[in-house]
């Protein structure tokens, strides 16, 4: 067995009430380490054959949590959430904080397979080898403090009772789903703590659809041992030493984004991407740390960064809000995006979606896209069920979200994301929507828009993403160059916070394998075959799509149309994205991967990466 | 010069700030144990609450009561340091140090019969290193001097309620 890992993942059957553990050989781990890539492997091997038919809200998808061997090594542990995604129809590995990922491998899983559909709400509740399907009437309609609150609770009692010589027992690490999740909303996340989220990919609406409301784990033995503990703890503390030296980082995490990426770099949502620019002082880092944050480095196991505030707005309108930082994203696009321009409104706006169980970045960009139908008369407020979402107007939109969530009304249009929703209302309106729609393949863009070209994604980053919109996974060339996909599907994999890896010698991370595995991996092997092996596996699955949407490179290997619109203000004012510059690195993107013209993986791709089984299935769409 | 005389310590904490980083728990069971091992460790971060996570770990009570409890002779005052020692050996994990403990601090070891206590680590503790380090300063190295050490020795669930006044107010009570 290889070293730094548990060795054995949960399986769990919903519809059969089957617990198994199921082992994974050495030569898959060695090929596809953990967490995403695991992810793609997994569902390319259950599900390939035939991925088009399978509905990701359906019990023939599968439900993913994965660790990595890194998890809980490297600093800033996550946890891999994964299956066919709602939003993209592909495969996303979208990674959540917390101590799950900890308390998983110390139970003695590295991850848990969920397949099938409850009949009722369930959740799963794992101590150690004990694993059980609980009832879970009592929390199903909670939203977030509610749901954390009951199940901790629960879990310490029921520890309590069944080992009352044990002292006091800690809570449970617990991922779960709000009301958005349990009425399978394309924005709904899966959710750690109150305001931690796997939101990338939607995978919040497949655990509603399996009626899974929770799992609960309490793991109570030791990491997985690693091949080399003292190496490993040596470079745990190179890891540390080098965010110790970054103060600012620390000490204002990506909050300080919500004034800069607008100020600084023309790169933010801003009234649905209208603008990219703003110079509101009123949203500056240090309003939120003088006013709303009551605690200023707060983290995840192991992380040295702190990139996380608790926020708490205790005077006026909002007063009672409670919620993380909010970092850069939810900022941008619970406030600039939105018109909201005060850490107040971003943070109750923030509080709310986490209350939820919804995406701050999902459901700000389909938010931000019905405000502008709003502004431009397309949508009226008779559409909207009498809600006027003006830009700034944080309590139409928190009203907004509450209809998504419980997909009432405009609401139950809106929850299936923008580029769904702007589908539905364009046949609604008899009109082209599609061009106010933020998004690539199904995923709403993250807050980093490409027009000026002062921040970090390229021409193609969101255009050749084998995750679509995601910005923790963005296309870049060359494919072997530092901002290459392929390096963001190692810490995917690993699994850890490539938060802590910013300044961090790439090396170190494959030493930190090393160490704990005991495999030699070099960073050429990874980028050369094992990531690229990963890359046309999500690929595959993204291009054969199904069953509701499928994706044609010609026509959605592309921006969004707004980022050709010219800059309307600000320094950057007339710069846009260039198209012939993005049709010739889409063409160098594709031949570095080993696609044909059309964005097709080639046979001969595959078979090099002995993908025999992908190039057969591509076959059908391949022109 | 004369050699300074050595005093018994404590570590003194400020709660309100941990971060939750848990840094404590992975340096504690790395020196304890050779391994990273959250539940083994003699220092436990608990989060009852999102956002009120706090170090739980002993407070070396003035009069001892877990020393007094024991009907083994299984933990006993350590001259210099001032901490708790377990003779592993000896405890049958019984449990009465837990129940004397006014803040219920020892618990199990994971897979071992006998109690885990915070033992300063022979007065160089690796929590309060890792935790200055990372400048949250939560923990700091006293010299051990008043009489109050007891006052701190409280339940978790005493704790996240003191916290919660102090970070979330009235509010609090919502997530109790």
């Amino acid at each position: 067995m290889i070293k730094g890992y548990a060795g054995k993942l949960l399986e769990v059957n919903l519809s059969t009430g089957q617990i198994k553990t199921t082992a994974i050989s050495d030569e898959v781990l060695k090929d596809y380490i953990g967490g995403r890539s695991l992810a793609a492997k997994i569902l390319w091997d259950r599900l390939g054959s035939k991925w088009e038919t399978v509905n990701p809200l359906e019990q023939e998808n599968i439900l993913l949590f994965l660790t990595g061997p890194l998890t809980g090594y490297y600093p800033g542990g996550r946890t891999c959430v994964s299956g066919k995604s709602p939003q993209s129809n592909g495969v996303i590995g979208s990674t959540v904080g917390g101590e799950f990922g900890v308390e998983l491998r110390c139970a003695g899983y590295d991850g848990i397979i969920v397949t099938g559909e409850s009949k009722k709400p369930v959740y799963l509740f794992i101590k150690d080898s004990d694993v059980e399907i609980r009832d879970a009437a009592h929390v199903w309609g909670k939203d977030a403090k509610q749901t954390v609150k009951i199940l901790t609770k629960e879990s310490r009692d029921l520890l309590a009772k069944r080992f009352p010589k044990y002292g006091a027992w800690r809570e449970p690490a617990i991922l779960y789903i709000g009301p958005a999740g349990e009425n399978k909303v394309r924005t709904a996340v899966v959710a750690a703590k109150w305001t931690h989220a796997a939101g990338y990919g939607g995978y919040g609406a497949v655990m509603g659809s399996k009626k899974l409301k929770a799992v609960v784990v309490k793991g109570t033995g030791p990491l997985p041992e690693t091949a080399d503990i003292k190496k490993t703890k040596r470079l745990i503390q190179t890891v540390c030493g080098n965010v110790y030296e970054n103060e600012l980082w620390r000490r204002w995490g990506t909050g300080g984004g919500g004034y800069n990426f607008g100020a600084k770099t023309s790169s933010e949502p801003v009234r649905n991407w209208q603008d990219e620019w703003h110079d509101e002082r009123s949203f500056g880092v240090d309003q939120f740390e003088n006013r709303v944050w009551i605690k200023q480095y707060w983290s995840d196991f192991g992380c040295p960064t702190c990139c996380l505030k608790v926020a708490m707005v205790k005077t006026g309108e909002f007063k009672g809000a409670l919620t993380d930082n909010p970092d850069y994203e939810l900022q941008a696009y619970l406030g600039p995006n939105l018109g909201v321009f005060t850490p107040e409104g971003n943070v109750f706006l923030s509080s709310l979606i986490d209350d939820l169980g919804l995406c701050g970045i999902q459901t700000g960009n389909v938010l931000g896209f019905a405000a502008e139908l709003f502004q431009r008369g397309i949508l009226t407020k008779r559409d909207l069920d009498g809600i006027e979402p003006k830009w700034g107007d944080a309590k139409a939109f928190a009203t907004l979200a509450k209809k998504i969530a419980y997909r009432e009304g405009i609401g139950d249009v809106l929850a299936e994301g923008t580029y769904r929703a702007a589908l539905k209302i364009g046949e609604m309106k008899k009109t082209d929507v599609l061009q106010y729609a933020v998004q690539a393949k199904g995923v709403g863009i993250g807050a980093h828009g490409i027009r000026s070209g002062k921040d970090y994604p390229e021409s193609i980053s969101y255009v050749c993403s084998v995750q679509g919109g995601d910005h923790t996974s963005t296309a870049g060339l060359p494919l072997d160059g530092p901002g290459s996909e392929l390096w963001e599907i190692f810490n995917d994999s690993g699994v850890y916070c490539n938060f802590n890896s910013f300044g961090v010698p790439r090396q170190v991370k494959f030493n930190m394998y090393k160490a704990v595995t005991g495999l030699e991996l070099t960073p050429e092997e990874w980028v050369k075959t094992k990531a690229r092996r990963v890359l046309q596996l999500q690929r595959a699955m993204l291009l054969l799509g199904g069953p509701d949407l499928k994706w044609n490179p010609k026509k959605d290997d592309a921006n969004p149309p707004r980022f050709y619109e010219p800059l309307p203000s600000g320094p950057c004012k007339g710069k846009t994205a260039d198209k012939s510059k993005v049709e010739e690195d889409k063409k160098k993107y594709y031949e570095e991967a080993g696609w044909n013209k059309s964005g097709i993986p080639k046979p001969e791709t595959l078979k090099k990466l002995g993908l025999e089984d992908v190039d057969k299935a591509l076959k059908k769409i391949r022109i | 010069m004369a050699k300074k005389k050595e005093e018994p310590i404590w570590i003194a904490r400020e709660l309100s700030k941990c971060s939750a980083c848990r840094k404590c728990e992975i340096a504690c069971s790395l020196a304890h144990e050779k391994c990273i091992w959250p539940e083994a460790s003699r220092i436990r971060v608990f989060m009852l609450v999102p956002g009120l996570e706090f170090p739980h770990f002993c407070a070396q009570c003035e009069d001892y009561p877990c020393v007094e409890a024991c009907s083994f002779k299984a933990l006993s005052i350590d001259k210099k340091t001032g901490a708790v020692l377990v003779k592993n050996k000896k405890c049958t994990a019984c449990g009465k140090c837990i129940t004397a403990c006014p803040g219920r601090i020892p618990h199990m070891h994971p897979t071992e019969n006998y109690v885990v206590i915070c033992d300063l680590c022979k007065g160089d503790p690796q929590c309060v290193k890792v935790c200055q380090e990372g400048k949250w300063n939560v923990l700091t190295k006293v010299p051990r001097r008043g009489s109050s050490f007891k006052l701190y020795a409280r339940t978790p669930e005493e704790l996240t309620r003191d916290l919660a006044a102090k970070l979330y107010g009235e509010q609090g009570e919502e997530y109790l």
